[in-house]
Protein backbone atom coordinates (compact mmCIF):
# COMPACT_ATOMS: atom_id res chain seq x y z
CA UNK A 1 0.00 0.00 0.00
CA UNK A 2 2.90 2.40 -0.44
CA UNK A 3 2.12 5.50 -2.41
CA UNK A 4 -1.43 5.68 -1.05
CA UNK A 5 -2.75 9.09 -2.16
CA UNK A 6 -4.64 9.67 1.08
CA UNK A 7 -2.99 7.70 3.83
CA UNK A 8 0.51 9.13 3.57
CA UNK A 9 3.08 8.81 6.34
CA UNK A 10 2.28 12.37 7.35
CA UNK A 11 -1.46 11.80 7.69
CA UNK A 12 -1.02 8.61 9.65
CA UNK A 13 1.52 10.26 11.91
CA UNK A 14 -0.74 13.25 12.62
CA UNK A 15 -3.71 11.02 13.25
CA UNK A 16 -1.76 9.09 15.85
CA UNK A 17 -0.14 12.13 17.40
CA UNK A 18 -2.25 15.16 16.65
CA UNK A 19 -0.68 18.59 17.24
CA UNK A 20 -2.27 21.13 19.54
CA UNK A 21 -4.71 18.54 20.81
CA UNK A 22 -6.54 19.63 23.94
CA UNK A 23 -8.75 22.28 25.33
CA UNK A 24 -8.33 25.93 26.35
CA UNK A 25 -10.51 26.92 29.31
CA UNK A 26 -12.40 30.16 28.76
CA UNK A 27 -10.95 30.56 25.27
CA UNK A 28 -11.76 33.78 23.45
CA UNK A 29 -13.09 31.72 20.61
CA UNK A 30 -14.67 28.32 21.09
CA UNK A 31 -16.24 26.84 18.01
CA UNK A 32 -17.99 23.47 18.02
CA UNK A 33 -18.85 21.79 14.75
CA UNK A 34 -19.99 18.40 13.55
CA UNK A 35 -20.13 16.53 10.31
CA UNK A 36 -23.69 15.21 10.15
CA UNK A 37 -22.67 12.53 7.66
CA UNK A 38 -20.37 10.64 9.96
CA UNK A 39 -21.02 12.10 13.39
CA UNK A 40 -17.51 13.50 13.70
CA UNK A 41 -17.23 16.43 16.07
CA UNK A 42 -14.51 18.95 16.71
CA UNK A 43 -14.06 21.79 19.14
CA UNK A 44 -11.66 24.54 18.15
CA UNK A 45 -10.27 26.90 20.81
CA UNK A 46 -8.42 30.14 20.08
CA UNK A 47 -7.02 32.94 22.21
CA UNK A 48 -6.47 36.30 20.58
CA UNK A 49 -3.91 38.82 21.82
CA UNK A 50 -3.05 41.97 20.00
CA UNK A 51 -5.10 40.84 17.00
CA UNK A 52 -2.94 37.73 16.76
CA UNK A 53 -3.68 34.11 17.47
CA UNK A 54 -1.66 33.59 20.59
CA UNK A 55 -2.90 30.15 21.47
CA UNK A 56 -4.83 27.47 19.60
CA UNK A 57 -6.01 23.97 20.43
CA UNK A 58 -8.62 21.51 19.22
CA UNK A 59 -10.19 18.33 20.43
CA UNK A 60 -12.86 15.94 19.23
CA UNK A 61 -13.44 12.69 17.39
CA UNK A 62 -12.64 12.35 13.76
CA UNK A 63 -11.01 10.25 11.10
CA UNK A 64 -7.33 10.45 10.21
CA UNK A 65 -7.98 13.08 7.55
CA UNK A 66 -9.96 15.26 9.92
CA UNK A 67 -7.37 14.93 12.69
CA UNK A 68 -4.45 15.64 10.36
CA UNK A 69 -6.14 18.71 8.90
CA UNK A 70 -7.00 20.08 12.36
CA UNK A 71 -3.38 19.53 13.39
CA UNK A 72 -1.90 21.25 10.36
CA UNK A 73 -4.40 24.08 10.42
CA UNK A 74 -3.67 24.87 14.05
CA UNK A 75 0.07 24.75 13.37
CA UNK A 76 -0.29 27.07 10.39
CA UNK A 77 -2.36 29.76 12.08
CA UNK A 78 -0.55 30.01 15.41
CA UNK A 79 1.01 33.47 15.76
CA UNK A 80 -0.70 34.77 12.63
CA UNK A 81 -2.77 37.96 12.61
CA UNK A 82 -6.52 37.67 12.27
CA UNK A 83 -6.29 39.45 8.93
CA UNK A 84 -3.94 36.77 7.62
CA UNK A 85 -6.12 34.02 8.96
CA UNK A 86 -9.23 35.49 7.39
CA UNK A 87 -7.61 35.12 3.98
CA UNK A 88 -6.48 31.58 4.61
CA UNK A 89 -8.12 29.31 2.04
CA UNK A 90 -8.68 25.62 1.53
CA UNK A 91 -5.98 25.17 -1.09
CA UNK A 92 -3.32 26.26 1.37
CA UNK A 93 -4.52 23.73 3.91
CA UNK A 94 -5.01 20.84 1.49
CA UNK A 95 -1.69 21.32 -0.28
CA UNK A 96 0.15 21.26 3.03
CA UNK A 97 -1.00 17.65 3.38
CA UNK A 98 -0.94 16.75 -0.29
CA UNK A 99 -4.70 16.34 -0.30
CA UNK A 100 -5.64 18.73 -3.14
CA UNK A 101 -6.84 15.74 -5.15
CA UNK A 102 -9.69 15.12 -2.67
CA UNK A 103 -11.61 18.06 -4.13
CA UNK A 104 -12.06 16.03 -7.29
CA UNK A 105 -11.76 12.44 -6.13
CA UNK A 106 -13.80 12.34 -2.97
CA UNK A 107 -16.69 14.70 -2.41
CA UNK A 108 -17.38 12.80 0.82
CA UNK A 109 -13.93 12.84 2.36
CA UNK A 110 -13.31 16.49 1.46
CA UNK A 111 -15.83 17.30 4.19
CA UNK A 112 -13.63 15.53 6.72
CA UNK A 113 -10.66 17.58 5.59
CA UNK A 114 -12.37 20.96 5.67
CA UNK A 115 -14.36 20.68 8.89
CA UNK A 116 -11.40 22.33 10.62
CA UNK A 117 -11.31 25.33 8.30
CA UNK A 118 -15.06 25.71 8.39
CA UNK A 119 -14.97 25.91 12.19
CA UNK A 120 -12.12 28.40 12.07
CA UNK A 121 -13.98 30.73 9.72
CA UNK A 122 -17.22 30.50 11.71
CA UNK A 123 -15.31 30.97 14.95
CA UNK A 124 -13.60 34.14 13.81
CA UNK A 125 -16.81 35.46 12.34
CA UNK A 126 -18.67 35.11 15.62
CA UNK A 127 -15.70 36.55 17.51
CA UNK A 128 -15.94 39.74 15.47
CA UNK A 129 -19.71 39.92 15.40
CA UNK A 130 -20.64 38.78 18.90
CA UNK A 131 -17.63 39.71 21.01
CA UNK A 132 -16.16 42.73 19.22
CA UNK A 133 -19.42 44.03 17.73
CA UNK A 134 -17.44 44.62 14.57
CA UNK A 135 -19.36 43.13 11.67
CA UNK A 136 -17.25 45.06 9.20
CA UNK A 137 -14.15 43.07 10.08
CA UNK A 138 -16.20 39.88 10.13
CA UNK A 139 -17.04 40.47 6.48
CA UNK A 140 -18.67 37.50 4.85
CA UNK A 141 -16.59 34.84 6.63
CA UNK A 142 -19.79 33.10 7.65
CA UNK A 143 -20.83 32.71 4.03
CA UNK A 144 -17.36 31.56 3.08
CA UNK A 145 -17.57 28.95 5.81
CA UNK A 146 -21.00 27.80 4.75
CA UNK A 147 -19.93 27.46 1.12
CA UNK A 148 -16.61 25.78 1.76
CA UNK A 149 -17.89 22.41 0.54
CA UNK B 1 -34.58 -24.12 -4.75
CA UNK B 2 -32.01 -25.85 -2.56
CA UNK B 3 -30.50 -23.88 0.24
CA UNK B 4 -26.97 -24.67 -0.77
CA UNK B 5 -24.24 -22.11 -1.17
CA UNK B 6 -24.08 -22.99 -4.87
CA UNK B 7 -27.72 -22.22 -5.42
CA UNK B 8 -27.25 -18.85 -3.80
CA UNK B 9 -24.12 -18.16 -5.80
CA UNK B 10 -26.16 -18.89 -8.90
CA UNK B 11 -28.44 -15.94 -8.10
CA UNK B 12 -25.59 -13.53 -8.71
CA UNK B 13 -26.13 -13.67 -12.46
CA UNK B 14 -29.46 -11.90 -11.97
CA UNK B 15 -27.76 -8.84 -10.49
CA UNK B 16 -25.93 -6.90 -13.18
CA UNK B 17 -24.19 -4.54 -10.77
CA UNK B 18 -22.42 -7.45 -9.09
CA UNK B 19 -20.36 -7.89 -12.26
CA UNK B 20 -18.99 -4.43 -11.90
CA UNK B 21 -15.38 -3.59 -11.28
CA UNK B 22 -14.65 -0.69 -8.94
CA UNK B 23 -11.63 1.44 -8.10
CA UNK B 24 -8.51 -0.21 -9.53
CA UNK B 25 -10.39 -2.89 -11.40
CA UNK B 26 -11.37 -4.70 -8.20
CA UNK B 27 -14.32 -7.06 -8.03
CA UNK B 28 -17.15 -5.39 -6.16
CA UNK B 29 -17.90 -6.93 -2.76
CA UNK B 30 -21.17 -5.35 -1.72
CA UNK B 31 -21.68 -5.50 2.05
CA UNK B 32 -23.89 -2.45 2.52
CA UNK B 33 -27.17 -4.29 2.24
CA UNK B 34 -28.66 -2.88 5.43
CA UNK B 35 -28.57 0.51 3.72
CA UNK B 36 -30.04 -0.73 0.46
CA UNK B 37 -29.82 -3.93 -1.54
CA UNK B 38 -28.96 -4.41 -5.20
CA UNK B 39 -31.73 -5.09 -7.73
CA UNK B 40 -32.17 -8.14 -9.93
CA UNK B 41 -32.95 -7.89 -13.65
CA UNK B 42 -36.49 -9.04 -12.93
CA UNK B 43 -37.15 -5.81 -11.02
CA UNK B 44 -35.22 -3.54 -13.37
CA UNK B 45 -36.98 -5.01 -16.41
CA UNK B 46 -40.43 -4.69 -14.87
CA UNK B 47 -39.88 -0.98 -14.30
CA UNK B 48 -38.64 -0.35 -17.81
CA UNK B 49 -41.42 -2.50 -19.27
CA UNK B 50 -43.92 -0.39 -17.40
CA UNK B 51 -42.58 2.85 -18.84
CA UNK B 52 -42.13 1.41 -22.32
CA UNK B 53 -45.47 -0.31 -22.66
CA UNK B 54 -48.03 0.77 -20.08
CA UNK B 55 -47.27 4.11 -18.48
CA UNK B 56 -50.44 5.83 -17.33
CA UNK B 57 -51.93 7.39 -14.25
CA UNK B 58 -54.07 5.00 -12.27
CA UNK B 59 -57.51 4.69 -10.65
CA UNK B 60 -59.29 7.29 -12.77
CA UNK B 61 -59.18 7.10 -16.56
CA UNK B 62 -60.96 4.29 -18.38
CA UNK B 63 -58.58 3.84 -21.29
CA UNK B 64 -56.57 0.67 -21.86
CA UNK B 65 -53.26 1.87 -20.46
CA UNK B 66 -54.90 3.19 -17.29
CA UNK B 67 -56.62 -0.12 -16.72
CA UNK B 68 -53.43 -2.11 -17.21
CA UNK B 69 -51.45 0.17 -14.93
CA UNK B 70 -54.13 0.15 -12.24
CA UNK B 71 -54.30 -3.60 -12.34
CA UNK B 72 -50.54 -4.06 -12.05
CA UNK B 73 -50.40 -1.55 -9.20
CA UNK B 74 -53.26 -3.16 -7.28
CA UNK B 75 -51.89 -6.60 -7.98
CA UNK B 76 -48.78 -5.62 -6.01
CA UNK B 77 -50.96 -4.83 -3.04
CA UNK B 78 -52.31 -8.37 -3.14
CA UNK B 79 -48.80 -9.79 -3.48
CA UNK B 80 -47.62 -7.84 -0.44
CA UNK B 81 -50.66 -8.94 1.55
CA UNK B 82 -50.05 -12.58 0.74
CA UNK B 83 -46.34 -12.28 1.47
CA UNK B 84 -47.12 -11.05 4.99
CA UNK B 85 -50.13 -13.32 5.48
CA UNK B 86 -52.54 -10.41 5.65
CA UNK B 87 -56.07 -11.40 4.69
CA UNK B 88 -57.43 -8.02 3.64
CA UNK B 89 -55.16 -6.24 1.17
CA UNK B 90 -56.94 -2.95 1.88
CA UNK B 91 -54.79 -2.87 5.00
CA UNK B 92 -51.67 -2.47 2.86
CA UNK B 93 -50.86 1.23 2.41
CA UNK B 94 -48.12 2.20 -0.04
CA UNK B 95 -45.79 4.88 1.25
CA UNK B 96 -42.34 6.12 0.26
CA UNK B 97 -40.53 3.99 2.80
CA UNK B 98 -40.21 3.18 6.48
CA UNK B 99 -39.58 6.80 7.37
CA UNK B 100 -42.78 7.99 5.75
CA UNK B 101 -44.75 5.12 7.24
CA UNK B 102 -43.69 5.97 10.79
CA UNK B 103 -44.32 9.66 10.23
CA UNK B 104 -47.77 8.82 8.91
CA UNK B 105 -48.62 6.98 12.12
CA UNK B 106 -47.11 9.69 14.33
CA UNK B 107 -49.09 12.35 12.53
CA UNK B 108 -52.39 10.71 11.70
CA UNK B 109 -52.76 8.41 14.70
CA UNK B 110 -50.51 10.18 17.17
CA UNK B 111 -52.09 13.60 16.98
CA UNK B 112 -55.54 12.25 17.73
CA UNK B 113 -54.57 9.77 20.41
CA UNK B 114 -51.62 11.15 22.37
CA UNK B 115 -52.21 13.90 24.89
CA UNK B 116 -50.38 15.75 27.62
CA UNK B 117 -48.64 13.43 30.09
CA UNK B 118 -48.97 10.33 27.91
CA UNK B 119 -45.92 8.16 27.25
CA UNK B 120 -44.50 6.83 24.00
CA UNK B 121 -41.90 4.10 24.46
CA UNK B 122 -39.11 3.50 21.98
CA UNK B 123 -35.69 1.83 22.36
CA UNK B 124 -32.04 2.78 22.41
CA UNK B 125 -31.32 0.91 19.20
CA UNK B 126 -33.74 2.73 16.94
CA UNK B 127 -33.00 4.33 13.62
CA UNK B 128 -33.54 8.11 13.70
CA UNK B 129 -36.76 7.54 11.77
CA UNK B 130 -38.23 5.80 14.82
CA UNK B 131 -37.08 8.51 17.23
CA UNK B 132 -37.45 11.92 15.62
CA UNK B 133 -41.16 11.63 14.63
CA UNK B 134 -41.93 10.72 18.25
CA UNK B 135 -39.86 13.61 19.57
CA UNK B 136 -41.87 15.94 17.34
CA UNK B 137 -45.15 14.44 18.52
CA UNK B 138 -44.36 14.31 22.23
CA UNK B 139 -42.98 17.86 22.18
CA UNK B 140 -46.09 19.13 20.47
CA UNK B 141 -48.40 17.29 22.87
CA UNK B 142 -46.31 17.77 26.03
CA UNK B 143 -46.18 14.00 26.24
CA UNK B 144 -43.09 12.00 27.25
CA UNK B 145 -40.71 9.88 25.22
CA UNK B 146 -39.10 6.97 27.10
CA UNK B 147 -36.44 4.51 26.07
CA UNK B 148 -35.96 0.80 26.69
CA UNK B 149 -32.19 0.58 27.25
CA UNK B 150 -29.98 -2.17 25.92
CA UNK B 151 -27.70 -4.39 27.99
CA UNK B 152 -24.04 -5.22 27.32
CA UNK B 153 -25.13 -7.95 24.95
CA UNK B 154 -27.03 -5.45 22.81
CA UNK B 155 -30.42 -6.81 23.89
CA UNK B 156 -33.44 -4.88 25.16
CA UNK B 157 -33.92 -4.68 28.95
CA UNK B 158 -37.58 -5.61 29.00
CA UNK B 159 -38.11 -5.07 32.73
CA UNK B 160 -38.00 -1.37 31.89
CA UNK B 161 -40.96 -1.91 29.58
CA UNK B 162 -42.87 -3.40 32.53
CA UNK B 163 -42.10 -0.32 34.59
CA UNK B 164 -43.34 2.01 31.87
CA UNK B 165 -46.47 -0.03 31.25
CA UNK B 166 -47.31 -0.09 34.94
CA UNK B 167 -47.73 3.71 34.93
CA UNK B 168 -50.87 3.25 32.82
CA UNK B 169 -49.82 6.23 30.70
CA UNK B 170 -48.22 4.45 27.76
CA UNK B 171 -50.05 4.96 24.46
CA UNK B 172 -47.63 3.31 22.06
CA UNK B 173 -44.56 1.09 22.14
CA UNK B 174 -42.48 1.37 18.98
CA UNK B 175 -39.37 -0.68 18.22
CA UNK B 176 -37.35 -2.16 15.41
CA UNK B 177 -37.81 -5.84 14.70
CA UNK B 178 -34.09 -6.02 14.01
CA UNK B 179 -31.48 -3.40 14.87
CA UNK B 180 -29.81 -1.95 11.80
CA UNK B 181 -26.53 -1.58 13.74
CA UNK B 182 -26.26 -4.50 16.15
CA UNK B 183 -28.36 -6.93 14.16
CA UNK B 184 -30.19 -7.87 17.37
CA UNK B 185 -33.55 -9.47 16.69
CA UNK B 186 -36.08 -8.07 19.14
CA UNK B 187 -38.23 -10.42 21.25
CA UNK B 188 -41.37 -9.47 19.36
CA UNK B 189 -43.75 -11.98 20.92
CA UNK B 190 -42.86 -10.98 24.43
CA UNK B 191 -43.12 -7.26 23.77
CA UNK B 192 -46.41 -7.57 21.92
CA UNK B 193 -47.96 -9.77 24.58
CA UNK B 194 -46.94 -7.39 27.38
CA UNK B 195 -48.42 -4.48 25.43
CA UNK B 196 -51.62 -6.31 24.58
CA UNK B 197 -52.13 -7.17 28.25
CA UNK B 198 -51.79 -3.50 29.03
CA UNK B 199 -54.04 -2.44 26.13
CA UNK B 200 -51.19 -0.50 24.52
CA UNK B 201 -50.62 -0.13 20.78
CA UNK B 202 -47.46 -1.49 19.17
CA UNK B 203 -45.58 -0.30 16.09
CA UNK B 204 -42.88 -2.50 14.55
CA UNK B 205 -40.19 -0.97 12.35
CA UNK B 206 -39.55 -3.97 10.14
CA UNK B 207 -37.11 -2.29 7.74
CA UNK B 208 -34.40 -4.81 8.67
CA UNK B 209 -36.53 -7.89 9.29
CA UNK B 210 -38.98 -8.34 6.42
CA UNK B 211 -36.13 -8.54 3.86
CA UNK B 212 -34.39 -11.34 5.75
CA UNK B 213 -36.88 -13.60 7.49
CA UNK B 214 -40.39 -14.96 7.29
CA UNK B 215 -42.95 -12.66 8.85
CA UNK B 216 -46.53 -13.63 9.57
CA UNK B 217 -48.59 -10.58 10.44
CA UNK B 218 -51.54 -12.73 11.33
CA UNK B 219 -49.54 -14.13 14.23
CA UNK B 220 -47.48 -11.17 15.41
CA UNK B 221 -50.44 -9.21 16.69
CA UNK B 222 -48.93 -5.72 16.46
CA UNK B 223 -50.99 -2.69 15.44
CA UNK B 224 -48.69 -0.97 12.96
CA UNK B 225 -45.98 -2.52 10.81
CA UNK B 226 -43.68 -0.61 8.47
CA UNK B 227 -40.90 -1.46 6.02
CA UNK B 228 -39.06 -0.31 2.87
CA UNK B 229 -38.95 -2.06 -0.51
CA UNK B 230 -35.44 -0.94 -1.40
CA UNK B 231 -33.88 -3.05 1.36
CA UNK B 232 -35.40 -6.20 -0.17
CA UNK B 233 -34.39 -6.07 -3.85
CA UNK B 234 -37.09 -3.55 -4.70
CA UNK B 235 -36.76 -0.03 -6.05
CA UNK B 236 -36.31 3.04 -3.86
CA UNK B 237 -39.36 5.11 -3.08
CA UNK B 238 -41.71 2.26 -2.18
CA UNK B 239 -42.57 1.22 1.33
CA UNK B 240 -45.48 -0.34 3.13
CA UNK B 241 -47.50 0.57 6.17
CA UNK B 242 -49.77 -2.13 7.45
CA UNK B 243 -52.34 -1.58 10.18
CA UNK B 244 -55.59 -3.24 11.12
CA UNK B 245 -58.58 -2.01 9.19
CA UNK B 246 -60.40 -0.89 12.35
CA UNK B 247 -57.43 1.25 13.34
CA UNK B 248 -56.97 2.74 9.88
CA UNK B 249 -60.65 3.53 9.57
CA UNK B 250 -60.65 5.54 12.77
CA UNK B 251 -57.48 7.43 11.88
CA UNK B 252 -57.47 10.93 10.40
CA UNK B 253 -55.85 11.23 6.98
CA UNK B 254 -52.16 12.11 6.56
CA UNK B 255 -51.78 14.02 3.29
CA UNK B 256 -54.77 15.69 1.68
CA UNK B 257 -55.30 15.82 -2.07
CA UNK B 258 -56.37 13.70 -5.00
CA UNK B 259 -57.27 10.03 -4.65
CA UNK B 260 -57.81 10.19 -0.90
CA UNK B 261 -61.21 11.83 -1.19
CA UNK B 262 -64.73 10.63 -1.76
CA UNK B 263 -66.37 14.02 -2.32
CA UNK B 264 -64.89 17.47 -2.09
CA UNK B 265 -67.02 20.53 -1.49
CA UNK B 266 -65.93 24.07 -0.92
CA UNK B 267 -65.49 23.70 2.82
CA UNK B 268 -65.63 20.04 3.57
CA UNK B 269 -64.52 16.71 2.21
CA UNK B 270 -65.33 13.09 2.88
CA UNK B 271 -62.58 10.48 2.79
CA UNK B 272 -62.13 7.69 0.34
CA UNK B 273 -62.15 4.08 1.47
CA UNK B 274 -59.05 2.22 2.57
CA UNK B 275 -56.33 2.10 1.43
CA UNK B 276 -56.80 5.19 -0.75
CA UNK B 277 -57.59 7.44 2.18
CA UNK B 278 -53.87 7.30 2.97
CA UNK B 279 -52.54 7.41 -0.58
CA UNK B 280 -53.01 11.02 -1.66
CA UNK B 281 -51.67 12.09 -5.02
CA UNK B 282 -50.19 10.09 -7.88
CA UNK B 283 -48.27 7.27 -6.25
CA UNK B 284 -44.93 5.79 -7.29
CA UNK B 285 -46.63 3.51 -9.82
CA UNK B 286 -43.61 2.15 -11.69
CA UNK B 287 -41.67 1.30 -8.57
CA UNK B 288 -44.63 -0.31 -6.83
CA UNK B 289 -44.99 -2.56 -9.88
CA UNK B 290 -41.25 -3.31 -9.74
CA UNK B 291 -41.57 -4.13 -6.06
CA UNK B 292 -43.96 -6.98 -6.88
CA UNK B 293 -41.14 -8.66 -8.80
CA UNK B 294 -38.80 -8.30 -5.82
CA UNK B 295 -41.25 -10.10 -3.56
CA UNK B 296 -41.81 -12.82 -6.13
CA UNK B 297 -38.05 -13.25 -6.40
CA UNK B 298 -37.64 -13.62 -2.63
CA UNK B 299 -40.56 -16.00 -2.34
CA UNK B 300 -39.09 -18.21 -5.00
CA UNK B 301 -35.94 -18.61 -2.94
CA UNK B 302 -37.93 -18.95 0.26
CA UNK B 303 -37.58 -16.67 3.27
CA UNK B 304 -36.43 -19.51 5.53
CA UNK B 305 -33.66 -20.39 3.09
CA UNK B 306 -32.62 -16.75 3.01
CA UNK B 307 -32.47 -16.59 6.79
CA UNK B 308 -30.34 -19.75 6.89
CA UNK B 309 -27.99 -18.52 4.20
CA UNK B 310 -27.40 -15.26 6.07
CA UNK B 311 -26.97 -17.09 9.36
CA UNK B 312 -24.23 -19.20 7.77
CA UNK B 313 -22.48 -16.10 6.45
CA UNK B 314 -22.82 -14.30 9.78
CA UNK B 315 -21.41 -17.22 11.75
CA UNK B 316 -18.49 -17.49 9.36
CA UNK B 317 -17.78 -13.75 9.39
CA UNK B 318 -17.97 -13.54 13.19
CA UNK B 319 -15.52 -16.45 13.52
CA UNK B 320 -13.05 -14.92 11.08
CA UNK B 321 -13.34 -11.42 12.49
CA UNK B 322 -12.71 -12.64 16.03
CA UNK B 323 -9.27 -13.75 14.85
CA UNK B 324 -8.23 -10.20 13.92
CA UNK B 325 -6.36 -8.58 16.81
CA UNK B 326 -7.74 -5.23 17.91
CA UNK B 327 -11.15 -5.73 16.33
CA UNK B 328 -14.14 -4.98 18.57
CA UNK B 329 -17.46 -6.61 17.66
CA UNK B 330 -20.72 -5.11 18.88
CA UNK B 331 -23.92 -6.95 19.69
CA UNK B 332 -24.80 -10.39 20.88
CA UNK B 333 -22.29 -13.22 20.46
CA UNK B 334 -25.08 -15.67 19.65
CA UNK B 335 -25.58 -15.65 15.86
CA UNK B 336 -29.09 -17.09 16.18
CA UNK B 337 -30.20 -13.97 17.98
CA UNK B 338 -29.05 -11.65 15.22
CA UNK B 339 -29.48 -10.93 11.55
CA UNK B 340 -26.75 -10.58 8.95
CA UNK B 341 -25.46 -7.28 10.26
CA UNK B 342 -22.06 -6.94 11.91
CA UNK B 343 -20.88 -3.68 13.46
CA UNK B 344 -17.28 -3.37 14.53
CA UNK B 345 -14.45 -1.04 15.30
CA UNK B 346 -10.83 -1.63 14.57
CA UNK B 347 -8.37 -0.42 17.18
CA UNK B 348 -8.43 3.35 17.24
CA UNK B 349 -8.77 3.62 13.47
CA UNK B 350 -11.76 5.77 12.61
CA UNK B 351 -14.48 3.91 10.66
CA UNK B 352 -14.21 6.41 7.82
CA UNK B 353 -10.58 5.50 7.37
CA UNK B 354 -11.36 1.79 7.51
CA UNK B 355 -14.13 2.30 4.92
CA UNK B 356 -11.89 4.28 2.58
CA UNK B 357 -8.99 1.83 2.80
CA UNK B 358 -11.03 -1.31 2.18
CA UNK B 359 -12.97 0.43 -0.59
CA UNK B 360 -9.73 0.31 -2.57
CA UNK B 361 -10.06 -3.45 -2.49
CA UNK B 362 -13.61 -3.12 -3.82
CA UNK B 363 -15.27 -3.82 -0.47
CA UNK B 364 -18.31 -1.65 0.20
CA UNK B 365 -19.26 -1.41 3.87
CA UNK B 366 -20.87 1.40 5.79
CA UNK B 367 -18.95 3.65 8.14
CA UNK B 368 -20.68 6.16 10.34
CA UNK B 369 -23.45 6.43 12.89
CA UNK B 370 -25.99 4.52 10.75
CA UNK B 371 -28.72 7.02 11.65
CA UNK B 372 -28.57 5.66 15.19
CA UNK B 373 -26.82 8.33 17.21
CA UNK B 374 -28.70 7.44 20.39
CA UNK B 375 -27.17 3.97 20.14
CA UNK B 376 -23.72 5.39 19.31
CA UNK B 377 -23.92 7.43 22.50
CA UNK B 378 -24.79 4.30 24.42
CA UNK B 379 -21.86 2.38 22.90
CA UNK B 380 -19.73 5.42 23.62
CA UNK B 381 -18.42 5.67 20.07
CA UNK B 382 -18.89 8.33 17.40
CA UNK B 383 -19.24 5.76 14.64
CA UNK B 384 -18.81 2.11 13.72
CA UNK B 385 -18.07 0.05 10.64
CA UNK B 386 -20.93 -2.13 9.46
CA UNK B 387 -20.90 -5.08 7.10
CA UNK B 388 -24.33 -6.41 6.18
CA UNK B 389 -25.15 -9.42 4.03
CA UNK B 390 -27.81 -10.51 1.59
CA UNK B 391 -28.75 -13.42 -0.61
CA UNK B 392 -26.01 -12.92 -3.21
CA UNK B 393 -23.09 -12.68 -0.78
CA UNK B 394 -20.61 -15.52 -0.38
CA UNK B 395 -17.99 -16.79 2.05
CA UNK B 396 -15.30 -15.94 -0.50
CA UNK B 397 -16.41 -12.33 -0.28
CA UNK B 398 -16.05 -12.45 3.49
CA UNK B 399 -12.48 -13.65 2.93
CA UNK B 400 -11.87 -10.57 0.78
CA UNK B 401 -13.18 -8.40 3.62
CA UNK B 402 -10.88 -10.08 6.12
CA UNK B 403 -7.83 -9.56 3.91
CA UNK B 404 -8.82 -5.96 3.32
CA UNK B 405 -9.08 -5.42 7.08
CA UNK B 406 -5.60 -6.84 7.55
CA UNK B 407 -4.47 -4.20 5.08
CA UNK B 408 -5.89 -1.48 7.29
CA UNK B 409 -3.65 -2.69 10.07
CA UNK B 410 -0.66 -2.38 7.74
CA UNK B 411 -1.53 1.14 6.61
CA UNK B 412 -1.97 2.29 10.20
CA UNK B 413 1.10 0.33 11.32
CA UNK B 414 -0.89 -1.45 14.02
C1 LIG C 1 -34.28 -0.07 11.22
C2 LIG C 1 -34.51 0.97 10.17
N1 LIG C 1 -35.56 1.77 10.27
C3 LIG C 1 -35.83 2.72 9.35
C4 LIG C 1 -35.02 2.91 8.27
C5 LIG C 1 -35.36 4.00 7.29
O1 LIG C 1 -35.75 3.47 6.08
P1 LIG C 1 -36.01 4.41 4.82
O2 LIG C 1 -34.79 5.28 4.68
O3 LIG C 1 -36.18 3.46 3.69
O4 LIG C 1 -37.22 5.22 5.10
C6 LIG C 1 -33.90 2.10 8.12
C7 LIG C 1 -33.01 2.28 6.95
O5 LIG C 1 -31.91 2.71 7.00
C8 LIG C 1 -33.64 1.11 9.09
O6 LIG C 1 -32.56 0.33 9.00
Amino acid sequence: MSGDPIYTEMIIEYSRNPSNFGKIDNAHIHQHDANPLCGDTIDLYLNIDDNKISEVKFDGHGCAICMACCSVLTEMIKGKTLDDVKKFDKDELLSELGLEHLVKTSPVRIKCALLSLKSLKFGIYSYFVDKMKDSESAGNLNEEAANLY
Amino acid sequence: MQSTADAFEDLRKDFPVLNRRVRDDKKLVYFDNAATTQKPNQVIDAISDYYQNHNSNIHRAVHALAEESTEAFENTRDIVAKFLNVEDSREIIFVRGTTEGINLVAYAWGRDNVKEGDIIVTTEYEHHSNIVPWQLLTQEKKAQLKYIDIDDNGELMLDQLDDYLSTGKVKLVTFSHMSNVLGTISPVEEIVSKCKNAGVKVLIDAAQSVPHMKVNLNEIGCDFFVFSGHKMLGPTGVGVLWAKKEVLEKMSPFLGGGDMIREVHKYETTWNDLPYKFEAGTPNIADVIGFAKAIEYLEKIGMDNIRNHELELTKYALEEMKKIPGLTLYGTKEPEKRGGVISFNFNSVHPHDVGTIIDKDGVAIRSGHHCAQVLMEKLNVAATNRASFYIYNTKEEIDVLITALQNVAKVFKL
